[in-house]
């Protein structure tokens, strides 16, 4: 492998009770690269990024995250009887790992939602300044008296810092609820970046959003990437957005990986034209 | 204005207030009112605003107060008890098992870090729970600390249900408002520092914080133990103030009348828990004191209904009231400043001459 994997999901299969949300996974996203995931509504696509992100822990495989296994569980107990999946154990001599969402971003994995999420009594400026809080030297003794001063500046100069190249400025005091929904969703992405991150998951991003704006999300999501050298994985419905920008997609239908590769590849893939209309047989 | 002035000002009033306190020490007589107001309003204040850390800048809906309260009255007793009077006081336990005291400040510290202790370790289990139910445990260890602080077999150690006596108390009723002072300067500086924007982060929306790298289980800890230790040091100036305690006056009606300060004077205004902290303690101890008069004549008309504890009715129907007409309290998420006096009187006063403006012009 020339390139190196930022991202990889390795058999990964969540299952609900008798719902098999995710079925046998498997992905890589390399460094730089914007990759998509796409696939009919249910399809399980939110699933796995809750599962990459730690929401969830998932009923069997593997996640790693530049090299490092991160993430790993196998069905245990009760799940050992009702898995459905396939590759039941894979590994031997495993221990579950199951990191909560905030060490996951402190990894180096921010995302945004699905339905934005933004913290609604604070300002544009604070939702910035909070996710600041994760890369702190400071304890809650020095934060209280002040004594992190210098670090307390750093982390404002920063945050103005990220509000100008999101050309979010001239909005800084206003309330984050108040704003039109375009800037909402370019402040939940400026939020996610300022936990420094490597990998940004994307959820949606273009959800309610006109042609116009998609046009310049597509351009920002570009632009992101290279001013902050990050790579992206995300969830899209938005067609002409996905087949703009993205370098490879994945297509999920039912839980289970369908199709993978370039956007022309996946345009003319029968099985990707058969999940999406719904299967025409009997021309 | 600028950061300077403000600090000038706020230091400008704190100063000016304390110089008034004095004075009002030293004109009116002791046994007044007003300083039984002033006194407990100041206790109730730090109780207040610590409650208010975690229900209004957490998001925690945590009833335990009165429980962290008793931790901290009980601690500060059981240590400030001069060595001679513990004879009399533990008359039924042979003098008890703590034979010295301590002072005052290490007394009242040593009851906030206990409440603190009881926090972090009742937080472990607790704190997996949300809203109500974090509500209804922590009201359950409340009233649990309150029956095992009277169990007999205890004595030694808490007197059992008899009374903690011969303890110092206030001397001036400059103590109380240092104290409280000092303590709701910690938890605004708090607040106001990177620790308290990610618990208000929490509050605002759990899952969002989490996903910005906020570790929720310690960080509501955190403002668990916090909020706690603050309690157990009112807990402490209450012991202070009441000269006697007993574990059976912190019955959850305490909580109640904590949470009716909260949620008065804005769930999230620090300023707002303060100014309803005095106001409900005026209420409660003096203005409303006529309605638990059996025998209130006007003229010659006998006023009905009214009998002992008739306040505590208008109270829970202004509790009513305020959640379904005024759920925003006095000061809503606001504080009080200058800055923003400053900005209202301005605003009044170009008001004003915008219309005489319009009067001359015509």
């Amino acid at each position: 492998m020339s390139k190196e994997n930022v991202l990889k999901v390795e058999n990964v299969t969540m299952q609900f009770g008798g719902v098999i949300a995710v079925d046998n996974m498997n992905l890589t996203v390399d460094k730089g690269e914007i990759v998509s995931l796409i696939g009919p509504n249910g399809a399980g696509k939110t699933t796995a990024f809750n599962v990459i992100t730690g929401v969830y822990a998932p009923t069997n495989g593997a996640v790693y995250f530049k090299g490092d296994k991160i993430i790993e569980n196998h069905p245990q107990g009760k799940m050992k009887k009702l898995y459905q999946g396939e590759n039941p154990v894979m590994y031997t001599g495993h221990h579950a790992l199951a990191p909560t969402p905030d060490k996951i971003t402190g990894m180096g994995i921010a995302r945004t939602f699905q339905n934005i999420r933004l913290f609604k009594s604070q300002t544009v400026f604070e939702n910035i300044l909070i996710a600041k809080h994760l890369r702190r030297t400071s304890n809650i003794f020095t934060a209280t008296f002040r004594l992190n001063a210098k670090e307390e500046a750093r982390m404002r100069a920063e945050s103005e810092e990220l509000l100008r190249l999101m050309e979010l400025e001239d909005v800084r005091d206003e309330l984050a609820t108040s704003l039109p929904y375009g800037k909402q969703r370019h402040l939940e992405i400026a939020r996610a970046l300022a936990t420094k991150p490597e990998l940004l998951l994307l959820d949606e991003p273009a959800a309610g959003m006109n042609p116009q704006e998609t046009l310049e999300l597509t351009q920002f999501i570009g632009r992101i990437r290279d001013e902050f050298g990050l790579t992206i994985f995300m969830i899209e419905h938005h067609m002409d957005l996905v087949m703009e920008i993205s370098d490879r997609i994945y297509v999920l239908d039912f839980g289970k990986p369908i199709a993978e590769g370039t956007p022309e590849e996946v345009r003319n893939n029968p099985r990707v034209i058969e999940a999406y209309l719904g299967g025409a047989q009997d021309e | 204005m600028s950061t300077k002035t403000k600090a000038v000002w706020n230091v400008g009033l704190i100063a000016a207030l304390l110089g008034l306190l004095f004075l009002l020490e030293q004109v009116l007589p002791s046994g007044s009112m007003l300083f039984t107001v002033l006194k407990k309003g100041a206790i109730y204040a730090l109780v207040a605003v610590s409650m208010n850390l975690l229900n209004g800048f957490t998001g925690l809906f945590s009833l335990g107060q009165a429980g962290f309260m008793l931790l901290g009255a009980y601690t500060y007793a059981i240590l400030t008890i001069p060595v001679e009077s513990r004879h009399s006081v533990y008359q039924y336990f042979d003098g008890g098992i703590i034979q010295f005291a301590l002072p005052v400040p290490v007394a009242l510290i040593a009851g906030g870090i206990v409440a603190a202790v009881f926090a972090y370790l009742i937080g472990l289990p607790v704190l997996r729970l949300k809203s109500d139910y974090l509500a209804i445990a922590t009201l359950g260890f409340a009233e649990i600390i309150r029956a095992v602080f009277q169990w007999d077999k205890l004595g030694p150690l808490t007197n059992g249900s008899n009374l903690l006596r011969n303890f110092p108390s206030f001397k001036s009723v400059l103590y109380p408002f240092v104290v409280a002072g000092i303590c709701i300067a910690l938890i605004v500086m708090l607040i106001n520092s990177t620790y308290g924007r990610a618990f208000k982060a929490i509050r605002d929306d759990e899952i969002a914080a989490e996903a910005m790298g906020i570790n929720l289980a310690r960080h509501k800890r955190l403002a668990f133990v916090i909020s706690s230790f603050f309690a157990g040091i009112s807990g402490g100036l209450l012991a202070m103030y009441q000269t006697t305690i007993q574990a059976s006056m912190f019955k959850s009606a305490m909580t109640y009348e904590i949470l009716l300060i909260v949620v008065i004077g804005g769930i999230g205004s620090v300023t707002g828990s303060c100014i309803s902290s005095f106001l409900f303690i005026a209420c409660s101890e003096w203005w409303l004191r006529f309605l638990d008069n059996e025998n209130l004549y006007i003229g010659s008309f006998h006023v009905p209904f009214l009998r002992p504890g008739f306040r505590k009715v208008v109270f829970a129907v202004v509790i009513m009231v305020m959640v379904l007409f005024y759920r925003k309290g006095i000061m809503g998420t606001k504080e009080f400043s200058v800055e923003g006096v400053r900005n209202f009187f301005k605003k009044k006063l170009g008001g004003k001459r915008v219309t005489e403006g319009g009067a001359s012009h015509e």
